[in-house]
């Protein structure tokens, strides 16, 4: 058995331990250390990602146990694109924090680490319950790295975040009680076989305790009712923690993917459980994403309002439910998620040259470095707003195609143009005052070589932010094996007995008792 | 037994809920608590009421408990209670820096 799909979550777990071991040793090391890891990582991610490219599914049991009884890892092809994805935003996160918002606060490294070990651990887990060990994993590791750096901006915003995740967690519990109290299993191999087998007496709390699954994963990824959360938290965070938080709505998205596909469609009475309200909800959540950037005074509150609006986008694909929409998403999913990371960096090279204006929409200083700013506000501006011709309209264009046999198609589209429209307007009305608008007063002036000389240039920060946008490039150039890529990805989740072979081969089920 | 159980469950549930949505992180965390009581005790309960059941397998028993989600549970309480102490340091720092105990402390600075 090959040891390729735990790597990715023993190798920042390692670490993280290792740098809790180091930590005598100042700042300079364990940068290093963190930086050889996310790299190991990213060889790592990528040796997944080609190893299951011939359509393996590769199911590591650890300690051997025989399924469903023992904890499997499942790395299938969704679950190594989330992997390399998170690794190459890994990448810009460290790069980025080497500027030095890693020594603001202590044990930045560890915790970005254990949150990566969470991350990758949530999307190749095969169990639910392990699903709930590392989403608290990753939450916990992201609780400690919003608040790094302090300030009571962030203890607001951490507490809230904190308090509603706990209560997140007590419902994904409450759904695990109810799952294993019912009909036994938690194994998501072994719930696409139980699950159409469900006597009728059982089936109410097995629905139920599958809508709440559904509830906390939606409001992971800030689903219109449960997700205000979002734009304080994000706005909150320092720019690399936030880089990194973008890919935590997409946690709760792919877990909700997972789920439709394992156990929602498998089973008659489970299978309407999105049906009629999620599609709604989704363009709801693009609605208030777009009031959210209309009314946003500063470029990182536009971001976070950009992140609502892709969940939303995100959402429908998943409530469409077909191969086609499934494949489209993932397409725009690895585009917005790029686009986004790639908007905080920006946000934050453009509020250093700005003195204590920072990322507000006021007038402000020159900006000093043009080419390199204007260059990726262009780009990824472009990206975001869904304009031609960069990845964002092709992964728009696709999503709406893919739409076009739903019910909600009208509402979908409206929403996704509008919401288009809305991101360049704000986007280009920001462009205009941070480029052709500065002040010229000398407060002004000085307040911007106070904050030059504090702050002197930063390869590590610059590097992130061309690293992502030539992932932009990329991502848009190799759109055509990108996106056959992704719609193999929604082909093989369609077929979840594909995934039940993988576990349990083509042995007799093992017997087992089926309690009362 | 089943109703006193699940009485139980819902007066912990409902008190933890009603004290989650106080504005004070005093009350908030003991929502929290009170609200993982009910959630462990469910998920111990999963594993059926059943006082002829042991809990070990030794000569001569059978019908063994469930030991799945005994399992469980001693996982979910090592969580809960490493988040509900973060969460106690989290509102006390809170509270040093706004010097009131309000959810919503500091809002408009």
């Amino acid at each position: 058995m090959s040891h390729l799909p735990i790597l990715p979550f023993i190798v920042p777990f390692v670490t993280a331990g290792l740098l809790l071991l180091l930590n005598g040793l100042g700042i300079a090391a364990k940068r290093r250390v963190s930086a050889i890891a996310v790299a190991v990582l990213v060889i790592v991610s990528f040796q997944l990602l080609a190893s299951v490219t011939d359509d393996r599914i590769h199911v590591y049991r650890l300690g051997d146990w025989p399924a469903p009884f023992g904890i499997v890892l499942v790395a299938d092809r969704l679950a190594a694109l989330m992997v390399v994805l998170t690794a190459l935003l890994a990448a810009a996160v460290v790069a980025s924090s080497i500027g030095g918002t890693d020594a603001e606060g202590r044990h930045f490294h560890v915790f970005l680490q254990l949150q990566l070990a969470g991350l990758n651990g949530a999307f190749l887990t095969g169990d639910i319950f392990n699903l709930f060990v590392f989403f608290e994993i990753l939450l916990l590791a992201s609780y400690a790295l919003l608040m790094h750096g302090g300030g009571l901006v962030r203890s607001r915003a951490g507490l809230g975040y904190v308090i509603m995740n706990l209560a997140g967690s007590a419902l994904f519990l409450i759904a695990l009680g109810l799952t294993y109290g019912s009909i036994g299993t938690l194994n998501m191999a072994d719930l696409v076989q139980v699950l159409p087998n469900v006597a009728p007496a059982d089936q109410p709390p097995v629905r139920v305790a599958l809508a709440l699954l559904v509830a906390v994963f939606v409001f992971k990824a800030a689903l219109l009712p449960i997700g205000f959360w979002l734009p304080h938290v994000y706005t909150a965070a320092p720019v690399p923690v936030a880089v990194l938080f973008v890919i935590m709505t997409k946690v709760g998205i792919y877990a909700l993917l997972r789920l439709s596909t394992i156990g929602l469609s498998t089973a008659p009475f489970t299978s309407d459980l999105l049906a009629p309200w999620l599609a709604w909800l989704s363009v709801a959540t693009i609605g208030f994403g777009v009031v959210g950037a209309l009314a946003a005074s500063r470029m990182s509150a536009v971001i976070a309002s950009i992140i609502v609006i892709s969940s939303g986008t995100l959402l429908l694909g998943v409530a469409a439910g077909t191969v086609s929409a499934h494949a489209a998403m993932l397409y725009y999913l690895i585009n917005t998620t790029v686009v986004a990371a790639g908007l905080f960096l920006l946000a934050d090279h453009v509020s250093r040259q700005r003195g204590t204006v920072g990322d507000a929409f006021e007038k402000g200083p020159r900006l000093t470095s043009v080419a390199l700013v204007g260059g990726a506000y262009l780009v990824l501006s472009l990206a975001a707003s869904g304009m031609p011709p960069l990845s964002g309209f092709l992964a728009k264009l696709m999503v709406m195609q893919s739409l076009g046999s739903t019910n909600t198609m009208f509402a979908a589209w409206f929403a996704l143009v509008v919401s288009g429209f809305v991101v360049a307007l704000v986007l280009a009305r920001a462009a205009s005052t941070y480029f052709w608008e500065p002040a010229k007063s000398a407060a002004a002036e000085t307040s911007r070589k106070d904050v030059a000389g504090h702050a002197p240039s930063e390869p590590g920060r610059d590097a992130a932010l061309v690293g992502l946008l030539a992932l932009t490039i990329v991502v848009t150039v190799a759109a055509a094996p990108i996106s056959s890529f992704a719609r193999a990805t929604a082909e093989q989740i369609a077929a979840p007995e594909k995934y039940v072979t993988a576990n349990f081969g083509s042995a007799p089920p093992v017997k087992r008792e089926r309690r009362p | 037994m089943e109703i006193i159980v699940s009485a139980a469950l819902g007066i912990l549930a409902a008190s933890g809920i009603y004290l989650l949505l106080r504005p004070t992180t005093f009350s908030v965390i003991l929502g929290l608590t009170l609200l993982s009581y009910a959630v462990n005790a469910l998920i111990f309960f999963g594993g059926r009421l059943n006082a002829a059941s042991p809990p070990l397998v030794l000569a001569g028993t059978s019908g063994q408990a469930d030991p799945l989600p005994q399992a469980l549970v001693l996982t979910a309480i090592v969580i809960g209670f490493g988040m509900t102490a973060y969460l106690v340091a989290l509102a006390l720092k809170a509270k040093g820096e706004s010097g009131t105990d309000h959810v919503d402390a500091g809002k408009d600075q």
